[in-house]
């Protein structure tokens, strides 16, 4: 186990050696435009267990902590898809596993925005704005990324689209962005709507959205009886949706859905229970993009991240409250997998942060970053404006296939 | 004074959107005729159908200890007479919605109503939590209703002893690590029992002071200690024994013991006027008074309200002792207020009581109330956090979310159009906000129901 904390340690400082912008002008050929790349951000709500989801069963103080929350090792009932000697991913993950097997999947750990409190909706706002200051900004840095995206021809004016009935921070901003939300109202007329159109010549605001709306459900392939997602199929709607568009040439190339359910204060449950079956049926959820997105899985990247963590020791209901460190997760055809990118901690009392959360080592604005200039094509220079005030995070490298 | 365009705004931005008739009743002294609404008791939800939270919590507690029985019985005989309990909650949510959307859309003392809902996301509960499904009217009929013309501390003090609160945001089975069962349970059984946080932080961050109200981690778990035993009547064991089921309930045996500092204050009572205590505190400091008119300015008059109205708001809070009624009454004084109609874009929730004022729709079916608001985004007592609904346009006003609405304005066109004259109705409801653009179109339309459609999908009905 050491010597692989030590691997962690030096390809962090591998990475912070990359400092000027010149470094990461070289890059992939392939990704020189971000033209063929696909992005997909979930956005996981009220602040996942990363020790849950992604449990350090081999960390000596993880078992003693967690108590009836902890997965245990690899190979015993129930316990958890091994890894690597210190990480597992949550039993549910099963999805996760294969995708890590085929290097398709990595893992970060002990990751944290530069938010430091344990307000859901402060982090939040931080996590989307990219903006150190809560309710800082009014816009979002994937938003503000896809402003910064070189223009070039071949697809859509709208290079964005939030999945869900409104537009989340992440999204907002100067980029023109679609929205597309499950439906089963019927569908105006068209004489009826082109009225509407007529009453909204004046409305830019609402103008606008109506011209958004009819867009983006052309292009989702929208038939308008329009089933409607029931408790067993959370995430169906939405992941056909997002397949629809993103396999779509002339469609946006960046998507943006949002995950609720991870604020687990009271019966968390260990490898089964309440968490689990969150974290199954998003498992599942992205097992069905990938196949729904074919062979446009292989320029794709799936990102998900969460606010924050959860305290490291379960708490007096079988639950953990607010923390800090946690896991995010980078999937998809494009991701050169395969590995937990960690400067691991550990969960010593003394090394714990505040005596009480996992300690964050990796700014995922690092992964974020990493990920826009690789994979999206976003120049170097521009990443000032999309995550202002954050020289010091340096892009990681070498996150995409060459 | 007689002004026809504050009568537009005090009854679509501080109401509820207008009835017909309602901007006649108002234009002589729309503020008077919003201050006359604060006089007398609030308006109260009296249906014999609903069922209070006690009821349905011992309920709840029955059918559970009677499903345990059955399952650990002979399974397959049994398990058939196991009682699903999403069977007792949904029935209660859909009387419960029908009847919050019938008061809203017929009364008369719309601003009062508006100012319960706002309460009422405040201190948001959420169905999420599946029991909450079967309280969160009656929660709201019991803690808040009551409550809006009163102070603030005895509202936040209902509020956070009802039981739906202290189940959705975990309190009850909030443990302190030094209290009698904790220990014993240590002794016998070497079990770690202790205190979950969630309901002290939210209280601190979002009922109170603020997120930047001024409060530490250390102040948090200080007062998760201080409300431990806040809990709820049943008739278990251990935990669950004691107290009158599904009523608030004191149980000092998991409360913890001795005395704890919150913001540097030192709370040394015994039991439960311990939290009382800190609650009193936390009504009355400034920085609550500052949150508290913020979200009020920002609900009643801009998503991003004049500072200076936000200060003043906050003065009288203060210097009120948190008499409700002086709030309000000092949010419609001010001349910013009044400044310009349609500042707000209504959420889903107003845009659907309104236009149930404007064209006065039956309510048939009340299985068919409930899908109405979720269709269009947002769920009754469905916010996804206990941060309550958001409350600015960028919210609410999504491309997916405005063909909602418009498929739905489209539907109630079709319904009720033919019994409406949609000119007539939008200069009674919308008065001088009523745009040239929008009345042409509506002279111009194709049908009666697309006129009503139209009523409905203009900009000036979209906003308040």
């Amino acid at each position: 186990m050491d010597t692989l904390l030590m691997k962690r340690r030096r390809f962090l400082q591998g990475a912070a050696l990359v400092t000027g912008g010149a470094l990461l002008t070289t890059r992939r050929s392939f990704a020189g435009t971000g033209g063929d790349s696909r992005l997909i951000v979930v956005i996981m709500r009220g602040a996942v267990d990363g020790l849950a989801a992604v449990p350090p069963y081999g960390d000596p103080d993880y078992a003693r902590l967690r108590g009836g929350l902890a997965i245990a090792a690899p190979g015993a009932t129930d316990g958890a898809l091994r890894l690597d000697n210190l990480f597992g991913l949550h039993p549910q993950l099963t999805f996760l596993q294969e995708s890590f097997a085929a290097g398709e999947l990595t893992v970060f750990h002990a990751a944290a925005t530069g938010y430091r409190d344990r307000s859901h909706f402060d982090g939040q706002d931080v996590l989307e704005s990219g903006v150190i200051v809560p309710h800082a900004a009014q816009t979002g840095w994937l938003n503000r990324a896809l402003a910064a995206q070189p223009k070039t021809a071949g697809h859509g004016a709208e290079r964005g689209v939030a999945l869900g009935s409104n537009v989340p921070l992440i999204m907002r901003g100067p980029a023109a962005v679609a929205s597309w939300a499950p439906t089963k109202l019927a569908e105006l007329d068209e004489d009826t709507l082109q009225r509407i159109a007529d009453l909204y010549s004046r409305d830019p605001m609402l103008g606008q959205r109506l011209g958004d709306a009819q867009a983006a459900n052309t292009m989702a392939g929208d038939d308008s009886s329009g089933m409607r997602a029931g408790a067993n199929n959370r995430y169906e709607e939405i992941i056909r949706a997002t397949a629809g568009l993103l396999a779509n040439d002339a469609g946006p190339r960046v998507a943006v859905f949002d995950t609720t359910g991870w604020d687990t204060h009271a019966n968390e449950g260990g490898a089964r229970g309440q968490l689990g079956n969150r974290l199954g049926a998003l498992d599942g959820a992205l097992r069905n993009l990938k196949t729904q997105l074919g062979p446009t899985w292989r320029n794709t990247a799936i990102l998900a991240v969460t606010e924050f963590g959860r305290t490291a020791a379960v708490n007096g209901t079988g639950g953990s409250d607010h923390g800090t460190g946690t896991a995010a997760f980078l999937l998809g055809g494009a991701v050169h997998g395969g590995r937990v990118i960690s400067d691991w901690p550990g969960l010593s009392a003394a090394n714990l942060y505040q005596q009480r959360d996992v300690k964050p080592t990796l700014d995922v604005r690092a992964v974020f970053k990493g990920t826009l200039v690789e994979h999206m094509g976003v120049p170097a220079g521009s990443l000032d404006t999309v995550f202002p005030d954050s020289e010091s995070v340096k892009p990681l490298r070498d996150l995409f296939r060459a | 004074m007689r002004d026809s365009t504050a009568a537009a705004i005090a009854t679509n931005r501080f109401g509820l959107g207008a009835r017909p008739g309602e901007l006649a009743a108002c234009v002589e002294d729309p503020r008077g005729w919003l201050e006359a609404q604060l006089k007398g008791p609030p308006p109260i939800i009296a249906d014999p159908a609903l069922q209070s939270t006690a009821t349905m919590v011992a309920t709840i507690d029955k059918v559970r200890a009677q499903n345990r029985v059955l399952r650990a019985g002979n399974p397959s005989a049994l398990i058939a007479a196991v009682v699903k309990l999403g069977e007792i909650y949904r029935p209660a949510y859909v009387a419960e919605v029908t009847a919050r959307l019938r008061l809203a859309s017929t009364t008369d003392r719309p601003f009062v109503e508006r100012i319960t809902q706002f309460w009422s996301n405040h201190f948001a509960v959420s169905v999420d939590k599946a029991i909450i499904l079967g309280v969160a009217g009656s929660y709201e009929r019991e803690a808040i209703r009551p409550k809006v013309l009163g102070s603030f501390q005895d509202l936040l003090m209902a509020v956070e002893r009802h039981p739906a609160m202290l189940l959705y945001l975990d309190n009850f089975r909030s443990v302190g690590p030094d209290s009698m069962l904790a220990v014993r349970a240590q002794e016998r059984a070497g079990k770690t029992l202790g205190i979950n946080e969630n309901l002290a932080r939210e209280i601190m961050e979002l009922h109170t002071l603020g997120v930047d109200g001024g409060y530490t981690q250390a102040d948090v778990t200080a007062f998760a200690k201080v409300i431990t035993g806040w809990s709820i009547g049943a008739t278990g064991k251990g935990i669950q024994a004691g107290g009158t089921p599904g009523e608030f309930y004191f149980r000092p045996n998991i409360h913890e013991p001795g005395a704890q500092t919150v913001r540097g204050r030192h709370y040394s009572q015994a039991g439960l006027g311990q939290g009382q205590s800190v609650l009193v505190d936390l009504a009355h400091s400034p920085a609550t008074a500052q949150h508290i008119a913020t979200q009020l300015a920002r609900h009643f008059i801009a998503d991003d309200p004049p500072p200076d109205l936000v200060n003043k708001v906050a003065q009288v809070f203060l210097r009120s002792g948190g008499d409700l009624p002086a709030v309000y009454r000092a949010l419609i004084a001010e001349e910013a207020a009044w400044w310009q109609p349609l500042t707000k874009f209504k959420t889903p929730n107003d845009y659907v009581i309104s236009a149930w004022r404007a064209l006065d729709m039956p309510i048939d079916d009340a299985r068919k109330v409930p899908p109405v608001f979720a269709n269009l985004g947002q769920r009754v007592w469905s916010p996804n956090s206990p941060a309550g609904w958001p409350d600015r346009s960028a919210d609410w006003d999504g491309a997916s979310a405005l063909m909602q609405r418009l498929r739905w304005a489209d539907e109630i066109g079709q319904r009720f159009g033919a019994r409406v004259n949609a000119v007539q109705l939008a200069s009674q409801i919308l008065g001088t906000t009523l745009s040239d653009n929008t009345r042409v179109a509506l002279t111009r339309a194709a049908s009666a129901a697309q006129a009503v459609t139209l009523l409905l999908a203009a900009p000036e009905f979209m906003r308040r």
